[in-house]
């Protein structure tokens, strides 16, 4: 592990000591350490001459920024209004309370970190989550923390588009069984 | 050919490295597109790409010369991923790894048609071959989009093929900048982030404004849920932005440039690195572009996920390292904005335009849209709608036609509610205003507002008190705090929206959401604040009724506000199968096996359990 003192120097050096690039060099400290550790904040509050208040403000006030280290996996849960309007809340819910994690922490046994967003742009799929990079979409609250167990057991469930084609044909026989079953409901 | 090595430094050289490509381009026989924008990505666009890599590969010397793109955004996600083959332009849609073997043998090596994968009319189940005939594809008029999905976005000669940077060169070697700034005022094109300032204007006073250096920004903070039109056009058409950049910079006298893109998409962020390195390689960016002794260079921000960073001042403070906080605009960013010096910012979308613009002239732009909303605008068409994806269409065009025409209607036969523009700062119109031409003007009429471009579609199962409280909760938690009416107000109508929902709503509650909506727009500091009322007050205007039934009679119409309905389950319907019987958490299901069950409304806790696993829908939502 690279030394904090080390870490920092390079970080700032890639934007040559630009207090205006304090955004960046965070993105760039949190890409490299999963988030931002204090002691690295103190030594880049020391390197720019501004006192740590100021990086801890922006620290807090944007919602990618994160103070404490994150779990195995990200959930990265889209809350955007079509997905919402498609029930993404309850699905947010069901991954609270299963996981037992609030909105941006980690679940006790660091295998989660749950991070809810705005909108991911891909309304298509609503609703719709990422985890590890890889898009869930179609989600229910069952098969979102199905597909979530499945990741914590280390089985890789199907793909996004693979899903989509067995929701697709589970979808179908089971329209079929309830074409079948009224069919007959009103023949009787 | 490798465009890593060639520096175009006059304009001449341009026109014939311009010629080089087409003509290489021409020797191609066959060109298949693989979309790779933000809906087909998600479903599996990337792995086809690569099996047609393989295919193509492992072909091995043929005669003929394939070219294999992976492009921006080519219009309808629904039915993604897609795939196109030139000549002929013949639309694939749903393609799966499967097909990409037979879409080569057959398509691409025999020019056969596999029918299996085209588009097939509703009525007639006959194969649509190109999206032409595609209704979802009628009235679209690309002009900002006009090349996504046609160019590979990470390829600047593809880009310079099709026509790219022909408008930098015409601005740099014959117009001056006032003319250019005429041009685009001329052109009547409005600010395509939602405001819908006239960029001309916006422009003169940049040109007009005291002091060194200029800085030109250009917004790709896309933050409004359900709009993913810029993430389409970065990711899609990056050069474009770029170019139309260099175009208002010469106009204003800047020399620097910034992108800001939302932390969010980080396939924009690559692509538009990428697209700026090739830029400055080819002499399109950095000291004496084609050799006209104009120097302007751009440089990536990301966002760190802010909504409120959207907006200008905002975006301005983020850039400069600060917490995103708006500021009062008595004086605007135009004339102190960046580091406090003129700042020129204008959204992806607008910056897209410019290049068209130039190359056509204004009356060409100025003929299309409405009476003073000219041009085009891309929309995402979204939510309960059948063809999700992106449009691109002239202004005027109604409501009804694009939510029933192009986007084919409600999904699962449902009737038709409302449609929510503007994002949060928007509204939601109801089917009484279908035929209203959607322009900047008409949409702020109806209580509602163009916005970005988001357009989200909701049916009769959607709630109108909870999209409000969605938004409501949504912009609570974006609210940057600075000014009180914003922090305290947005809390103040949640809490009420909140209320209402739970069906502990009271008379005066309208009344009091007026009001705050009222202090709202009065006194906040920026337009976040100032429109958080829309979505309130527009929904409270159009579908007042459903408030009332809410506040009164204590039931939610539309049967989605916890409490405030019932389940029930249908005799005639319930198999008594006993699925719900041991599934319900609150044991308040009772019934024989192969009689009918009962929920029992006492202990019934409303957690909707046994909808969901009835196999024969036998549960009923009722109010």
């Amino acid at each position: 592990m690279i030394q904090p003192d080390e870490l920092i120097e390079q970080i700032v050096a890639c934007y040559d000591e630009q207090v205006g690039m304090l955004i960046p060099m965070m993105q760039d400290l949190q890409a490299e350490c999963g988030y931002l550790p204090a002691e690295h904040l103190r030594r880049l509050a020391q390197k720019l001459h501004i006192p740590i208040t100021r990086i801890y403000g922006v620290a807090t006030f944007y919602a990618s920024f994160r103070l404490f280290p994150k779990g195995e996996h990200t959930i990265t849960l889209c809350l955007g209004t079509v997905c919402y309007l498609k029930g993404a809340n309850r699905i947010s819910e069901a991954i609270q309370q299963e996981f037992r994690v609030t909105p941006g922490g980690t679940s006790e046994d660091k295998k989660f970190t749950f991070s809810p967003v705005n909108c991911l742009g891909a309304c298509a799929l609503a609703p719709v989550m990422i985890v590890d990079n890889e898009y869930y979409g179609g989600l229910s609250p069952e098969s979102a923390i199905e597909i979530l167990h499945n990741i914590a057991k280390g089985k890789k469930p199907p793909r996004e588009d693979q899903q989509a084609e067995k929701a697709k044909s589970v979808g179908k026989t089971r329209k079929a069984e309830k074409a079948k079953s009224v069919g007959k409901t009103r023949k009787k | 050919m490798n465009q890593a090595d060639v520096r175009i430094d006059t304009f001449k050289s341009l026109e014939l490295y311009r010629e080089s490509v087409r003509g290489h381009a021409r020797q191609t026989a066959k060109i298949v597109r693989v979309c790779c924008g933000p809906g087909c990505i998600p479903k599996g666009a990337r792995r086809i790409y690569d099996l047609f890599r393989k295919a193509i590969d492992d072909a091995g010397k043929r005669d003929i010369t394939i070219s294999l793109k992976g492009t921006g955004c080519q219009g309808l996600c629904e039915r993604g991923p897609i795939v196109t083959v030139d000549p002929g332009n013949i639309f694939y849609l749903q393609v799966h790894e499967e097909d990409v073997a037979e879409i080569f043998r057959e398509t691409v090596l025999q020019d056969r048609i596999v029918d299996r994968l085209l588009y097939h009319d509703e009525r007639t189940g006959a194969g649509i071959r190109t999206s032409q005939g595609i209704p979802f594809y009628q009235g679209h008029v690309r002009v900002a989009f006009a090349l996504c999905g046609v160019v590979d976005p990470e390829s600047p000669d593809d880009y310079i093929g099709a026509g790219g940077y022909a408008a930098l060169a015409k601005v740099l070697s014959s117009l001056s900048p006032d003319q250019v700034i005429d041009e685009v005022t001329q052109s009547g094109l409005r600010g395509r982030g939602g405001g819908g300032f006239p960029t001309g204007r916006k422009w003169r006073s940049a040109r007009d404004a005291h002091g060194e250096p200029k800085y030109v920004i250009a917004n790709g903070d896309e933050g409004d849920p359900g709009a993913f039109m810029d993430r389409a056009l970065m990711e899609g058409v990056p050069h474009a932005v770029i170019e139309g950049m260099i175009i208002g910079a010469y106009a204003i006298g800047s020399s620097h440039g910034y992108i800001y893109v939302r932390n969010e998409y980080p396939l924009a962020v690559e692509r538009l690195g990428r697209a700026i390195g090739q830029a400055q390689k080819m002499g399109f960016l950095g000291k004496n572009i084609l050799g006209s002794g104009f120097e302007f260079d751009i440089r990536i921000c990301r966002g760190a996920g802010a909504f409120v960073c959207g907006e200008s001042t905002a975006l301005m403070a983020s850039l400069e390292g600060r917490v995103g906080e708006p500021r009062a605009k008595y004086i605007h960013t135009v004339e102190s904005g960046l580091w406090g010096k003129p700042s020129l910012l204008n959204n992806v979308e607008t910056w897209a335009n410019v290049p068209a613009i130039i190359l056509n002239g204004s009356a060409w732009f100025a003929a299309m849209g409405t009476q003073k909303s000219k041009g085009t605008k891309a929309f995402s068409l979204v939510g309960k709608v059948r063809n999700t994806g992106i449009i691109e269409i002239p202004m005027g065009m109604t409501l009804r036609q694009i939510i029933f025409d192009i986007g084919g209607g409600i999904r699962n036969g449902k009737t038709f509610k409302a449609v929510q523009t503007g994002g949060p700062s928007g509204g939601c119109i109801p089917e009484a205003f279908l035929d209203t031409p959607v322009d900047f003007d008409e949409l702020t009429k109806l209580g509602s507002m163009m916005g970005s471009g988001g357009m989200i579609v909701m049916d009769e199962d959607d709630c109108m008190v909870h999209v409000a409280k969605y938004f409501m909760s949504f912009l609570k938690e974006e609210s940057c705090g600075k000014c009180t009416p914003c922090r305290e107000g947005i809390s103040q109508m949640l809490f009420i929206l909140e209320r209402i929902s739970r069906g502990e709503g009271e008379p005066g509650d309208l009344a009091k959401l007026d009001g705050l909506a009222d202090l709202l727009a009065g006194t906040a500091l920026c337009a976040l604040g100032k429109t958080a009322a829309n979505p309130v007050l527009s929904t409270i205007r159009h579908f007042r009724g459903e408030y009332e039934a809410h506040i009164l009679q204590r039931r939610c119409p539309a049967k989605v506000c916890k409490g405030l309905f019932f389940y029930e389950i249908d005799p005639e319907a319930c198999k008594g199968c006993g699925i719900c019987l041991k599934q319900c958490p609150a044991k308040a299901i009772s019934g024989e096996r192969k009689k009918p069950h009962v929920i029992d409304r006492a202990k019934c806790t409303m957690c909707g359990t046994c909808l969901e696993k009835c196999p024969f829908t036998a549960v009923k939502k009722i109010v």
